[in-house]
């Protein structure tokens, strides 16, 4: 049986685990078993509604000490409910929770875990997950031996469906909740920001953009866009974006349908951290520019120039649209 | 206070990612290593200026690796720390990396264990979270901010969509990412330094390997980059919309 962690954020259920429980239950099709979900806590909208995934139970665990996030209590109640409803394999998503959560639930259930995968597991013969390894640079097939076995997979690389008009069974589960050692004491929401590893849309500045106060042209366009920022290592060492901008080998990995790079050298660590995106547009003044070499679509051109045309452009389309 | 720094060996950024025996391995040929980015600009630095703080602190580096880990140990050792650990034997399980260095937690007793985010090569990010499970402490992933007071640690860990502070009591297991350090270039007293500070080498104890690598692959070759105008911004837009139904 296939088990898939349900995380929310703010009572919200967020598109990245919208994606591993279309991908749990792909996977359970696969393997010929039941998908279900396991919910800790309370969320805002009917978690029953995720039977339009095909979801079939949700077990929720509710209790006071799960109402804030402390990773060493949600491991342990997330391995003892896997054990107790029997599940054989658990979806994650590879999001932030997933990364706090996941690893600590393979130790505990001795489970071989394969983290950031990026498609369904080849299980004809054996088990096999293909996850991005070299921070993009490469894939690797890895196999997982043991009888339960732990998947998380990585934000954008599988598309959520839903639709089917189905609900779920919401399935309260008794477990025992230990006392967690942590005190959350504020959280800073980047508000209005679309979060980067999950949005549909990057559009991200490099050094060629000359300084913070040139940043006005770029976010128009990614407002325009509906699309999420982000810049290279240099920009956000030199703090004129926030470093969760940015992106590269030691920043974030992304993979959008859509990663417009401006002002961007296009040096192999930025590279590695945006190169599974699916389609990709460089804006550069200097037709040498590595970038393009790893580009879709490129304008040789100054940012200064091309970015309020382009905003511009966009408009109108969504007028004429 | 007594802080464990997890250090692993990583191919360098620029180096040339191909395979051998038929996809079957790395090809290490022409390979210059270092030490994990985020090992050695967040954790490791953190935890030196820790100790610089309260110089009663004890600094051990530990790494899972064979002897040519040997090198980028003894690097880190020249930014700081006082003694190195390194487990004898090579694996690409996360799960058995892990139990090595949940080992020497359990005998050691470090208030603080540090890691990497992730690490460079196999992108795991998942040594941390196992190492706390199974020595039973807190877990504070994806730290941007480590800040010490007394007993008490206060974090600041990236979540979906922002970041929240945290209290936890030692122990803890951090991982570590940009924010919580600047990256620092090693001096000639530390290179001196290193090359007498005691390097104790392990066997590795009975662990379990979960998984293992079958394959690697090459993403596919981009096509070739289709130009157009600066002066002609709506064909971009037409592409983008027409062809690759990004927008
Ligand atoms: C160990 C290590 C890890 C690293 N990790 C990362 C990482 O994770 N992410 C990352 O991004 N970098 C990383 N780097 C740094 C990387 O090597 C490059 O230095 C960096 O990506 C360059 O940033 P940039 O492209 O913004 O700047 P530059 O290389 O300076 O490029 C600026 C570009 O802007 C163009 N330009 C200038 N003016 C204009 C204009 N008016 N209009 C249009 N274009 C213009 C120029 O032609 C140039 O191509 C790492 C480096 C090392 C050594």
């Amino acid at each position: 049986m296939v088990l898939v962690y349900i995380d929310h954020q703010d009572n919200q259920i967020k598109k990245s685990s919208l994606e591993a429980v279309t991908y749990g239950v792909a996977l359970a099709k696969q393997l010929g078993t039941e998908a279900h979900g396991l919910l800790l806590g309370t969320v805002n909208d009917d978690p029953s509604a995720l039977g339009a995934y095909e979801l079939k139970n949700i077990y929720q665990i509710n209790d006071a000490a799960l109402s804030s996030f402390d990773a060493q209590v949600f491991v342990k109640t997330i391995a003892a409910a896997a054990t107790k409803v029997g599940a054989t394999t658990l979806v994650f998503s590879h999001n932030q929770t997933g990364k706090a959560v996941c690893a600590g639930v393979s130790a505990l259930l001795k489970a071989g875990l394969v983290t950031g995968a990026i498609e369904l597991p080849k299980t004809d013969a054996g088990f096999v997950v293909k996850k991005s390894v070299f921070s993009g640079k490469a894939f690797a097939n890895v196999s997982i031996q043991t009888a339960i076995k732990i998947i998380s997979l990585s934000p954008n690389s599988f598309r959520t469906t839903g639709g089917a008009a189905t609900m779920a069974s919401i399935i309260p589960l008794d477990i025992p909740v230990s006392a967690g050692h942590v005190k959350i004491t504020a959280v800073n929401k980047t508000s209005g920001e679309i979060s980067l590893t999950e949005a549909d849309i990057v559009v991200s500045g490099g050094r060629g953009l000359k300084g913070p106060e040139n940043w006005g042209i770029l976010l128009d366009l990614a407002k325009e866009l509906g699309a999420a920022t982000a810049c290279s290592r240099p920009v956000g060492d030199a703090h004129w974006r926030p470093h969760h901008e940015h992106v590269g080998q030691t920043g974030v990995q992304v993979a959008p349908n859509l990663y417009i790079a401006i002002g961007i050298s296009g040096a192999i660590q930025h590279l590695a951290g945006v190169n599974r995106s699916k389609t990709i547009v460089v804006i550069n003044k200097d037709p040498e520019a590595p970038f393009f070499k790893a580009a879709d679509y490129g304008i040789v051109g100054d940012a200064f120039e091309v970015l309020p045309k382009l905003t511009d452009a966009i408009k109108k389309m969504k007028a004429s649209a | 206070m007594k802080i464990l720094v997890c250090i692993s060996k990583t191919p360098d950024t620029t180096a040339k990612i191909a395979f051998a025996n038929g996809g079957k391995k790395f090809e290490e040929a022409g390979v210059q290593w270092i030490i994990n980015p985020y090992d050695e600009w967040y954790s490791l630095v953190r935890a030196i200026e820790l100790k610089e703080k309260d110089p009663a602190t004890i600094i051990h580096l530990v790494t899972v690796g064979g002897a040519d880990a040997e090198p980028i140990i003894r690097k880190a050792l020249a930014l700081g720390g006082d003694e190195a650990i390194r487990i004898n034997t090579d694996s690409s399980d996360s799960y058995y990396i892990a139990a090595q260095i949940a080992e020497v937690a359990n005998t050691e007793k470090y208030d603080l264990v540090f890691t990497g985010k992730e690490t460079i090569d196999y992108n795991g990010a998942s040594i941390g979270g196992m190492i706390a499970a199974l020595i039973d402490a807190p877990y504070m992933s994806l730290a941007t901010s480590f800040l010490m007071e007394g007993s008490t640690a206060t974090i600041t860990r990236e979540i979906e969509g922002g970041e929240e502070v945290v209290t936890v009591n030692t122990p803890v297991v951090v991982s570590c990412q940009k924010g919580v350090a600047e990256q620092r270039i090693p001096n000639m007293r530390g290179i001196m330094a290193a090359r007498t500070k005691p390097l104790k080498v392990l066997e590795p104890a009975a662990a379990d390997s979960l998984t293992s690598i079958e394959s690697f692959e090459l993403p596919a070759p981009k096509a070739g980059v289709k130009l157009v105008s600066p002066d002609n911004v709506e064909e971009l837009v037409r592409l983008l919309h027409d062809e690759a139904k990004a927008i």
